[in-house]
């Protein structure tokens, strides 16, 4: 059985069960492994991708859903918002191992494009489901404010 | 400055400076790892005038390749921007870590035991371009300078590309002048990471990430306890699930394979096992809880004794009875462990992100029943460690060889743990039980200390075990707690019991000091209190080291502990702890959030770790410390229950902490001319106890068991 969707502004296909998480899809058959597992559960959110421009955890969405939908992926992301987020997170040097920025980067890119000016509870609500184990929210924080152009502490 | 340099530039290295990236790879492997020349196996500079370190250690977020390439650009006076890293092949002559005799990192090691040899390297490479252009332009070497990848004398320039040539065939000198301090131009400046663009846009390689012609997946399904072993296999319901290839049994489970990961996933849920319990670790952690917190009733084996802490004791006029609980802690790593393992002629290729690069391979050929002579290890970012990686006989290694030897080496076989298998497969921090008694005097000074330590060996029955274990003291349990460490103590006493249990644990993030430093710097506050005195001043009175006092003078001043008012409904809670040869105090500011656990606003934190190599990554290393340290103790505990079975099999069970959790942090750096010392684990000690200080100021209550949410229990 096949699914046909748009990834990264290009046509795409996938011939196979239409239960398959959409990250092993992308990550196993199509070859773009920017988009990390970490949980499988929903729980970390290193898998986020856009669908139809809105953050998504890819590994527990089935294939079948995205059917005829827009997939974004840390590889294709771009646009002014995307520019500036990743911009500002080389700019303070957020990354430590890494392996989860993609999928914040990704959940910044969708906070940002719903919210341009959010508020530090923004910040906590949106990015609540991005976990990082070396713990780099500092960096995150500050980066997509800076992205955003909004200053002042927190309280 | 990005990436990881393309592989073939790196292999076309023979030591020394190597020119030219025409070499085809197999015998340019074969060069690298005869290489003579093993002060110079760290540099390559190219025709291009690339400049390519070759690191030696693993890179899993700590930022050691950023700080090694800082020191080589600095001693070569190299333009930042001409810098690129390799990863180094598994070679133990030209890579060692120095204070290990083999290649690995460990113990924040990795910038303290290769500070003097990365800049001999860098200085060497200098020499060697200074002479050439020296030669070329008939000058002497002293009329040579070099700035920012510019070699100059008067109007003549060249930069190092246009001299590698000549400089290759010069001899190494193998005492090069190093830089005085005064003339460094990176080193204690903050600049771009050399990974930070790589890792932002998605295009950093993990294992994770390697894909290979014809690869199959493979998942494995593991005991449900430590030490059980497969007595019948069904295999018949995986099999049906489309996408699976094949199913085999391998010594530590079953393993299936399929076309992608889900495929493997699924039919590892599927199998039909029936286990063999009858030599498997049935306890629960409750049991075991018990078990240890009887022993540590019992003196146990002395580590070390001054004075006579008994009768002091006795005599004293204040006393505290406590017994503390810390449960087995997973490390979590956001990459779960991993490797693509390949036949190659008569050998093997390991993709991996190997923390003990030749003890790994060794291991993992060993099992593969493979020349380790002809085997590769093809070294890739790693997803974080805490520990995890930092063995050289590691399960997830050896169980990968296991997978692609039981597939009879038909095809590249990569084996991706599931996070389940990652949380529930051991490694663990091990659960440690201490109890303390301490006292003061009359006079309100602290009388006497005893206290008893009680945890499985993680060195025991492992390769370090010589190393780590003298006398029957195993000193990961004790670090911290021992050398009457950190306070003037007249009457001590120090004890420990090695417990056994078949769950496997190891390093975490700053092993012993995990616990030791939360039962020193709550007791201490504790006792403090009872004397009436300042938290501050009464530790900097028994404080035995002045770069301790250091510290805690400068989060003291940073936090204005003990000098401003405090929000109401807030408290701060100091904790000082030396750790890895480098120094931390921290400043907790804590409220009881709604959850009816401690909500940490802000932490104060001053570090002296020496020379600042790279301020930014030390800061960095400061949060992410205080963020892994805050989060396990909120809410890390990995919980054996009835019949030994592991509890918490993902993140929703195992918390992290999360953005909103985070407090926000200042760090100070402390000037200083000494050795750079590590900065990766010891940020993490300080946390826990001074929240834990912190709360008992706002509550009354003191803490005696982590995590704070496993609630009052002990
Ligand atoms: S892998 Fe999808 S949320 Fe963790
Ligand atoms: S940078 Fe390592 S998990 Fe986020």
């Amino acid at each position: 059985m096949t699914t046909s969707f748009q990834l990264n502004g290009k046509p795409a296909a996938f011939d196979g069960d239409p239960e398959t998480p959409l990250l092993w899809v992308l990550r196993d058959h199509l070859g773009l492994t920017g988009t990390k597992y970490g949980c499988g559960v929903a729980q970390c959110g290193a898998c986020t991708v856009h669908l139809d421009g809105k953050n998504r955890r890819s590994c527990v969405t089935p294939v079948g859903m995205v059917a005829g939908k827009a997939v974004t992926t840390i590889e294709g992301v771009a646009g002014k918002t995307a520019e500036a987020v990743k911009a500002a997170w080389v700019a303070i040097d957020v990354p430590q191992c890494g392996f989860c920025q993609s999928g914040q980067v990704m959940s910044a890119i969708g906070l940002l494009t719903a919210k341009p000016r959010p508020s530090d509870t923004d910040i906590d609500n949106a990015m609540a489901g991005n976990i990082c184990r070396c713990a780099t929210y500092v960096r995150i924080r500050q980066a997509i404010k800076d992205a955003a152009g909004v200053k002042g502490a927190r309280a | 400055m990005t990436a990881v340099a393309n592989r073939r530039a790196f292999l076309a290295g023979t030591g020394g400076l190597t020119i030219g990236l025409t070499l085809p790879l197999g015998g340019a492997r074969a060069q690298a790892m005869s290489a003579p020349l093993q002060p110079n196996a760290f540099v390559r500079v190219g025709t291009d005038g690339l400049v390519t370190v070759i690191h030696k250690h693993v890179e899993f977020g700590q930022g050691p390749a950023t700080g090694v390439t800082t020191i080589i650009a600095d001693e070569m006076d190299a333009a930042w921007d001409q810098m690129r890293i390799a990863f180094a092949p598994a070679n133990d002559p030209l890579y060692k870590n120095l204070a290990f005799g083999t290649m690995g990192v460990g113990g924040s090691s990795a910038i303290r035991e290769s500070w003097m040899q990365m800049r001999m390297a860098g200085a060497a490479a200098r020499a060697m371009l200074v002479e050439a252009a020296a030669k070329r332009w008939g000058v002497p070497a002293s009329a040579v300078s070099v700035a920012n990848g510019v070699v100059s004398s008067g109007k003549r320039k060249a930069g190092f590309g246009e001299l590698a040539a000549d400089a290759a065939v010069l001899p190494v000198p193998q005492n090069p002048t190093l830089k005085t301090p005064d003339k460094f131009v990176y080193i204690g400046k903050t600049f771009a990471k050399v990974d930070s663009k790589p890792k932002t846009d998605g295009s950093a390689l993990f294992t994770q990430d390697v894909r290979l012609p014809g690869m199959v997946h493979a998942a494995v399904r593991r005991p449900p306890a430590f030490g059980a072993t497969v007595k019948k296999v069904e295999a018949g319901a995986a099999k049906a699930i489309p996408g699976v290839i094949d199913v085999k049994p391998i010594p530590s489970g079953v393993a299936v394979y399929a076309r992608d990961t889900w495929a493997a996933q699924r039919g590892a849920a599927a199998l039909e096992v029936d286990w063999d319990l009858s030599k498997a670790e049935t306890r629960s952690s409750a049991q075991m809880f018990a078990e240890y917190s009887a022993a540590a009733r019992t003196p146990g084996r002395q580590v070390e004794a001054s004075g006579d802490a008994a009768a002091a004791l006795a005599a004293a006029a204040r006393k505290i009875d406590a017994t503390f609980y810390f449960p087995f802690l997973a490390h979590g790593p956001m990459e779960t462990m991993d490797y693509v393992i390949a036949k190659k002629g008569e050998g093997i290729a390991v993709h991996a992100g190997s923390q003990f690069q030749v003890g790994e391979m060794r291991a993992i050929c060993g099992v593969a029943g493979v020349p380790f002579e002809k085997s590769e290890l093809i070294q890739h970012y790693a997803g974080g460690s805490f520990g995890r990686r930092a063995t050289p006989v590691m399960f997830d290694g050896t169980e990968a060889a296991a997978c692609a030897r039981a597939y009879g080496f038909a095809a590249p076989v990569k084996v991706v743990a599931s996070r389940e298998n990652d949380l529930t497969g051991g490694y663990y921090r091990p659960m440690t039980v201490h109890r303390v008694q301490a006292g003061l005097d009359g006079a309100g000074s602290i009388a006497g200390w005893d206290q008893v330590i009680v945890a499985k060996s993680i060195m025991k029955g492992t390769p370090f075990e010589a190393m780590g274990i003298k006398d029957g003291v195993d000193g990961n349990m004790v670090e911290g707690a021992n050398d009457t460490s950190q306070y003037k103590i007249g009457n001590f006493r120090l004890g420990q019991h090695l417990m056994d249990t078949k769950v496997p644990v190891l390093w975490w993030r700053s092993v012993g000091h995990t616990h030791t430093a939360f039962v020193k710097e709550t007791v201490i506050d504790e006792l403090l209190t009872m004397a009436g005195q300042d938290p501050v001043d009464g530790r900097l009175a028994l404080l035995k080291h002045e770069r301790a006092a250091g510290v805690l003078r400068k989060a003291a001043e940073i936090s204005g502990f003990g000098k401003r008012a405090v929000k109401k409904g807030r408290a701060l809670g100091v904790a000082v702890h030396e750790s890895f040869d480098s120094y931390v105090a921290q400043v907790a500011e804590v409220s009881v959030g709604a959850d009816g656990l401690p909500k940490v606003h802000k932490v104060w934190c001053a570090v002296d770790c020496g020379i600042a190599v790279n301020p930014d990554i030390i800061r960095a290393q400061m949060e992410g410390g205080i963020g892994y340290g805050l989060g396990h103790a909120l809410y890390g505990e990995i919980t054996l229950g009835e019949g030994g079975q592991v509890q918490e099999t993902n993140f929703d069970k195992y918390r992290s902490l999360r953005i909103g959790e985070m407090p926000d942090v200042e760090v100070a750096i402390i000037d200083s001319q000494e050795k750079p010392t590590g900065v990766g684990e010891p940020g993490v000690p300080p946390i826990a106890p001074a929240v834990a200080n912190a709360w008992r100021k706002l509550t009354g209550k003191a803490v005696r068991r982590l995590p704070f949410a496993h609630g009052d229990n002990s």
